[in-house]
């Protein structure tokens, strides 16, 4: 077991972090960003697609990097330091990943090369209103008419849904759940945008007998599919997470170094600087823990377990993170002009988006029977 | 000890949630219950029906339109109002300025002042926090210097609550630079929002609405009858005021809605087939608040039934810190309920997320806040460790 970055990673690191850095230098370019459509910038997009990370996780042959797990995290962590909003998360390992996992050769290269040169946003539409967290499909339906299929129903929230070049949309067939490609101009299609509350953007997604291609090889059940592609997602996101909470507890230690009450430094009140102490606990058991759910993905161990467990570390840090950053600012935290209320909104969001840390804990208690001990590098995270 | 109400109390309860339910705009109670911001003329409207009835400032002088009621009275009137989803009357008028002008201001302030502030024909808000003057308020540094028969002020105050709907602004300033504390240095002055050199910054909040505002004073004059009470006595003031603040903080009945509509909503949320309510981690959580919240009730009770005597009960600096706690985690238990669609927070026309669901995570949110003003669960904690603890 080895927790450092090898010299590729850590320049990786170091090339996103500069562009993103530049990027977001001051919470008002982000504030400016996510004001008006869509919600990221494009020309940040374009030259993330330049650097390679559009394609990070495809292999070459796709149009992509070929890199895995730990380099899409190494990404991930950055986009939450700075809170970037283009979607990387989204796109590329949700949305992407399902078309890499599932796609025939003929339509990796087709979605996948597009969504790595930056010229075709994808977005996955799979939420249903009533669906909660399932990787299931349930009420969007798919029919054949002749050879051809057709999608009716509505997906939402849809993450970025509205300004998607091409959707990737989950729906019912008699074999359970398929996947299907929709292309953004497709007839039927009908999508209502909206900003969420982190700044970003989803939307409703409305498909009345919309044609669509059948996502890989035939209409076997694609939930398992769909399952470890949102694992995979999971773990980036604990690690945008992680990049979050980081941000949010050093500008919290910052402020009480320099902001003054009763004539001295707010960092004078023990009080104050102990509930510090236990942010940064909560903050780097996470980080093991979201580190060690990438190296199980790299090594090909179970990620739908490890996820569920990264998950639900994440997400109580995340809240404790999130709420003590703002208490500890006072007033100027609960202010969209100041940065750490939009920490803590992002790590609300990323907490809903695909399962928060009571259905992580529920999923774990329906196992604790089944094994002695949890050990971290043993079965089921180890790969074969 | 007995724990039934008097028969008295009974009916006096059931008068409350009678009028309450029946005599308020609809209309306004179900923006309310939504979580919606109102409108000004709604709140000047609910305000004006309660007002009507007597029900406005029941805890003020009975002289100036109060009601000589018990404590209990006043707990059962104010839990049954946020029970209703009832707006309630403007804190910054009722509870904060009235009772110090009635206390403390002279005959003609009173006159001039206390019907229009019961009624909301005149909107208060409240001038005391400053950029560098929040926990430590007795650092303040807005200044009104005496220039023949009118104050000059000077300086800067911040988180001013509803600013933009002001008429009138109750401010501390510093009188007596001078002075050897600090705290006796400084004046109560109220005064237009609209005189001459006044100006006022909206602050936007997390939850993307606009409910403080920074306001700005440049060589403002203030005719010298507007000095509240003595020269150099504000601080006193002050402090009466923010005890009256503290009264009906607990917001008990108001938890106890946000919950009984979290419970609402869970039964319509389906997972895997089944409700959400039958969701075993879920009822747990709501029971255990339930349980901590009764706690609190019970707490309030036995606080107001103890303070007759007008001297507030060492354990009421409880109600503000553990009250605050159970609001936030009655709006958290909300946006779980949601769930994935608790980020659908500015969905419009064309969506089919429900209104509930898009508002959830705005109010939590924006709800950090209850435990940082009025006095930071910090500042709380300071009083019980100091002055009930001793420590
Ligand atoms: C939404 C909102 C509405 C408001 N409305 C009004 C209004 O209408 N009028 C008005 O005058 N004010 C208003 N306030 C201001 C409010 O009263 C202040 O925010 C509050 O007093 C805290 O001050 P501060 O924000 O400057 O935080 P600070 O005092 O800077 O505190 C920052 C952190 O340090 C902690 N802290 C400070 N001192 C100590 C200490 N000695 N020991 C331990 N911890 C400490 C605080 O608890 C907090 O966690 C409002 C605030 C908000 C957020």
């Amino acid at each position: 077991m080895d927790f450092t970055y090898d010299s590729e990673q850590n320049d990786l690191r170091e090339a996103v972090a500069g562009l993103l850095g530049r990027a977001y230098s001051d919470s008002e370019q982000r504030r400016r960003v996510t004001a008006t459509d869509p919600g990221f910038d494009e020309k940040t997009w374009a030259r993330l697609a330049e650097m390679g990370v559009l394609g990070l996780p495809f292999p070459e042959e796709d149009g992509g990097m070929g890199a895995g797990p730990i380099e899409v995290a190494v990404v991930a962590e950055e986009i939450g330091r700075v809170l970037a909003p283009e979607p990387f998360v989204e796109a590329v390992v949700l949305a992407g990943g399902l078309v890499a996992a599932v796609g025939t050769a003929a339509q990796r290269a087709a979605v996948l090369g597009p969504l790595a040169e930056g010229s075709s946003v994808l977005a996955l539409a799979h939420a249903e209103p009533a669906t909660r967290w399932s990787p299931s499909a349930a009420a969007v339906t798919a029919t054949q008419d002749g050879g051809a299929w057709r999608l009716t129903g509505v997906k939402e929230p849809v993450p970025n849904g509205a300004r998607a070049d091409v959707l990737v949309v989950s729906a019912v067939t008699d074999g359970g759940t398929a996947l299907f490609l929709v292309r953004g101009d497709a007839e039927g299609l009908a999508r209502t945008g909206y900003r969420t509350h982190d700044g970003g953007r989803a939307a409703n997604v409305t498909l009345d007998g919309t044609p669509a291609e059948l996502l890989g090889e035939g209409t076997a059940d694609r939930s398992a599919d769909v399952e470890r592609a949102q694992a995979l997602a999971r773990i980036a996101y604990s690690a945008e997470a992680i990049g979050a909470m980081d941000t949010a507890l050093k500008t919290t230690a910052e402020y009480l170094k320099t902001r003054k009450q009763f004539g001295v430094t707010l960092n004078r009140f023990q009080a104050l600087t102990f509930r510090a102490a236990d942010m940064y606990v909560s903050l780097e058991l996470a980080r093991s823990t979201a580190l060690w759910a990438s190296m199980v993905a790299d090594a090909g161990g179970d990620v739908v377990a490890a996820a569920v467990r990264a998950r639900l570390q994440t997400s109580r840090a995340g809240r404790h993170i999130g709420k003590e950053a703002i208490q500890l600012h006072g007033g100027i935290g609960v202010t969209a002009e100041y940065s750490v209320g939009h920490y803590t909104s992002r790590l609300t969001a990323i907490d809903h988006l695909l399962g928060d840390g009571d259905w992580a804990a529920d999923r774990l208690a329906a196992t604790v029977d089944s094994y002695p001990t949890v050990d971290p590098l043993g079965a089921p995270y180890t790969g074969a | 000890m007995r724990l039934q109400l008097s028969p008295e109390m009974e009916a006096f309860r059931d008068e409350m949630r009678t009028f309450f339910t029946t005599q308020v705009p609809q209309e306004i109670r179900d923006k309310v219950a939504a979580h919606r911001h109102l409108t000004r003329e709604q709140y000047a409207q609910a305000q004006q029906v309660l007002n009507a009835a007597g029900l406005a400032v029941p805890h003020w002088p009975v002289e100036w339109g109060g009601k000589d009621w018990t404590p209990l009275q006043r707990h059962i009137w104010r839990e049954e109002m946020q029970l209703a989803s009832v707006p309630e009357p403007l804190a910054f008028n009722a509870s904060m300025i009235g009772p110090v002008i009635a206390a403390f201001g002279n005959q003609e302030q009173k006159e001039r002042f206390l019907a229009k502030t019961a009624n909301l024909d005149i909107w208060w808000c409240q001038g005391f926090s400053e950029p560098d003057a929040g926990s430590d308020l007795a650092s303040l540094r807005t200044t009104a210097v005496r220039d023949g028969d009118d104050w000059v002020v000077n300086g800067q105050k911040t988180w001013t609550t509803l600013g933009q709907y002001a008429d009138w602004i109750f401010c501390l300033v510093r009188t007596d630079p001078t002075a050897e504390k600090k705290q006796r240095g400084i004046s109560m002055l109220v005064f237009p929002m609209d005189t001459p050199g006044v100006t006022l910054r909206p602050i936007e909040l997390i939850d993307g609405g606009h409910e403080v505002n920074e306001v700005f004073f440049e060589d403002v004059r203030v005719p010298a009858d507007n000095l509240i009470g003595e020269e150099n006595r504000g601080w006193d003031y002050a402090k009466f005021l923010l005890g009256n603040e503290r009264v009906g903080i607990a917001r008990v009945g108001a938890t106890k809605k946000l919950i009984s509509q979290a419970k609402a909503h869970a039964r319509e949320v389906v997972v895997g087939g089944r409700p959400l309510s039958e969701d075993p981690r879920l009822t747990a959580r709501i029971a255990e608040l339930e349980n901590e919240l009764l706690a609190l009730e019970l707490t309030a009770l036995r606080v107001v039934a103890n303070s007759a005597d007008g001297k507030p009960h060492p354990a009421s600096s409880v109600l503000k810190l553990r009250g605050s706690e159970l609001q936030q985690a009655a709006t958290e238990l909300l946006v779980d309920i949601a769930g994935p669609l608790s980020v659908a927070s500015f969905a419009d026309g064309g969506s089919q997320v429900p209104d509930w669901a898009r508002v959830a995570t705005p109010q939590y949110l924006n709800y950090r806040k209850v435990s940082i003003y009025g006095g930071s669960n910090e500042v709380q904690r300071t009083i019980i460790a100091g002055t009930i603890l001793g420590l």
